[in-house]
């Protein structure tokens, strides 16, 4: 038993070690910008670079907008599969793994060829249309943990009693997704909107395949120029991801508690 | 007689007046899967086994049977498997140190939030913070020679290679097993361990007859989903290398930026061969998975 501990001790302080030891040495690299002494330069200078300002903001409005979509495509679409359909609920599951299986890298080349500007829906004929598509292979990609977030917020109540309570109420369709279903499960949508946002913000690949000045295209391009930027960028990434995972433990304990009756 | 046809026709009103609504909830999902999943999906299926000309050929895929498709392949296969065991292997061992090794309550919470982290810090910052780390003028680069007299760069090693990519792939592999393995080893229940003990096996026995059956079909689980993820992607290797190790997802990245292959065709068949191989991984998984299922019964 004694053996059992040291042994566990070992496990954690190795895999720690592996990872703190690369947090702790990006941090300590863009420390040095300056000779001779450790400073925040490197970081001015990345705040100070109107790309960074720019790049960023377009990601995150980029992202608030796949959240949004999300939020349209998965929502409606799980509560009536779960009320009405439950048939579907296996194919649901099916393609809410697809974007798992099927790598970005091959989705975006899809999404090329489909939809060039030559093409019976046009999106990357305009800027636009190239938004509206990067936004929309954003949804795909957060869709398996989008799907996951809802489904689970859902389980946790009892969207039968709550829509029949609303129906005796007079309240159409519309009103019982939008005014009963959404805030009963707004803290699930919220976990689900932070991990969107932690995957869309630093994305490159799709971003720089639609030519779009997203911050993952931005940082590639810091990354082969500059030296210390880089680094401080890694900083910068890592505190907001976990940011956005942060948010998500807070609001895990503001979630429903109370389980969806079974009979 | 008027009963119970007015009653039909309430119930041929109403039935119509719902079932639009419920099409209607389900409609954008459905849309939004066959715009953005299948119809890409199909196109690229579609375009590897048509010639310039559109017709019918076989030549897109016989022309990834040559040494420079071939190896990106394998490169590819190498590194997702690699990252995938030791991720498995590295993140199953420290999930038993946290929940079952006895260790303090506040390290696996604090493990796990780390874990939620990490798996997502992928792509082109994780690749930053490798080279800061181990790259030539890495801190840990220069510790272990400063210090410790080992310079890993004249004894091999290269961050931009095989074994620094697995490497840097580790650092997002083993959070996402430790996430999704734990469900799994919770469910693994101390009465069956106290059990086990009480009829005298030892805890080799306990794992080898009990534990790891009743884990195996997780853990392959983890493991397709670990390979499928380190196969597609590119954005650390691209970061990292450049276009300097030839994975299959830099070629393919290259072939859609500037049909490096010269040929739109072959490229379709590049990308499908990409889905054929994580596909391959899931139904692995999924045979497996059931033939586990059926053997607990």
């Amino acid at each position: 038993m004694k053996s059992d501990k040291f042994w566990a001790w070992l496990v954690f302080i190795l895999g720690s070690a592996y990872f703190v030891v690369p947090l702790a040495a990006t941090f300590e690299f863009s420390l040095r910008m300056r000779r001779g002494e450790y400073s925040f330069d490197a970081y001015a200078s990345v705040f100070s670079d109107p790309y960074f300002a720019s790049s960023f903001t377009y990601s995150v409005v980029v992202g608030l907008f796949t959240i949004i979509v999300g939020i349209f495509v998965v929502v409606p679409a799980v509560y009536f599969v779960r009320l009405r359909m439950p048939w579907l609920k296996p194919i649901m599951e099916f393609i809410t793994l697809l974007p798992l299986v099927i790598p970005a890298l091959v989705l975006v080349y899809g999404y090329i060829r489909l939809y060039g500007s030559s093409s019976f829906i046009p999106f990357t004929g305009s800027v636009l249309g190239t938004d509206i598509l990067l936004t929309c292979a954003y949804v795909t990609l957060a869709l398996p943990y989008m799907y996951r977030a809802v489904d689970n917020g859902m389980r946790t109540i009892d969207i039968g009693t709550l829509t029949e309570a609303a129906q005796i109420a007079g309240a159409n369709q519309l009103q019982i997704i939008a005014q009963i279903i959404l805030p009963n499960i707004l803290v699930a949508i919220l976990s689900g909107a932070f991990l969107t946002f932690a995957i869309v913000i630093g994305e490159f690949t799709i971003a720089s395949l639609l030519n779009r000045p997203a911050f993952g295209p931005y940082l590639v391009g810091i990354g082969t120029n500059r030296a210390y930027e880089p680094a401080a960028l890694a900083i910068i990434s890592f505190i907001i991801t976990w940011g956005a995972m942060g948010m998500i433990n807070v609001l895990g304990r503001f979630a429903p508690r109370t389980s969806a009756r079974t009979d | 007689m008027g009963q119970p046809a007015q009653r039909q026709s309430m119930a041929s009103s109403s039935t119509p007046r719902r079932i639009p609504w419920d099409a209607l909830a389900v409609f954008p999902f459905i849309l939004f899967a066959v715009m953005f999943l299948f119809l890409p999906t199909f196109s690229l299926i579609g375009g590897a086994f048509t010639d310039r000309a559109g017709n019918f050929t076989l030549d897109n895929i016989a022309g990834l049977f040559t040494d420079q498709i071939m190896a990106a392949y394998w490169i590819s296969i190498r590194i997702s498997g690699a990252s995938a065991i030791l991720g498995a292997l590295i993140g199953l061992a420290i999930t038993l140190a946290i929940i079952r090794g006895k260790l303090p309550q506040g390290l696996r919470s604090a493990v796990m939030t780390f874990s939620g982290v990490a798996s997502n810090f992928a792509g082109v910052p994780l690749a930053f913070a490798f080279i800061a780390t181990l790259g030539r003028l890495g801190l840990a680069t220069i510790i272990l020679k400063t210090v410790f007299g080992i310079d890993i760069y004249r004894s091999g090693f290269n961050l931009f290679s095989f074994w620094g990519l697995t490497l840097t792939y580790l650092y997002f592999q083993i959070p996402l097993m430790v996430l999704t393995i734990a469900p799994a080893i919770d469910g693994l229940k101390k009465e069956w361990n106290e059990a086990a003990q009480t009829l005298g096996a030892s805890t080799w026995q306990f794992w080898r007859y009990i534990g790891f059956p009743i884990l195996w079909p997780s853990v392959l689980g983890t493991l397709s989903l670990l390979f499928a993820n380190a196969f597609g992607a590119i954005a650390t290797a691209w970061a990292l290398t450049g276009s300097n190790l030839n994975i299959v997802t830099v070629l393919l990245y290259n072939q859609i930026r500037g049909d490096a292959l010269q040929n739109p065709g072959l490229g379709a068949a590049l990308a499908l061969g990409m889905i054929v191989i994580t596909s391959l991984a899931n139904v692995i998984y999924l045979v497996v998975a059931a033939r586990a299922e059926r053997w607990m019964k």
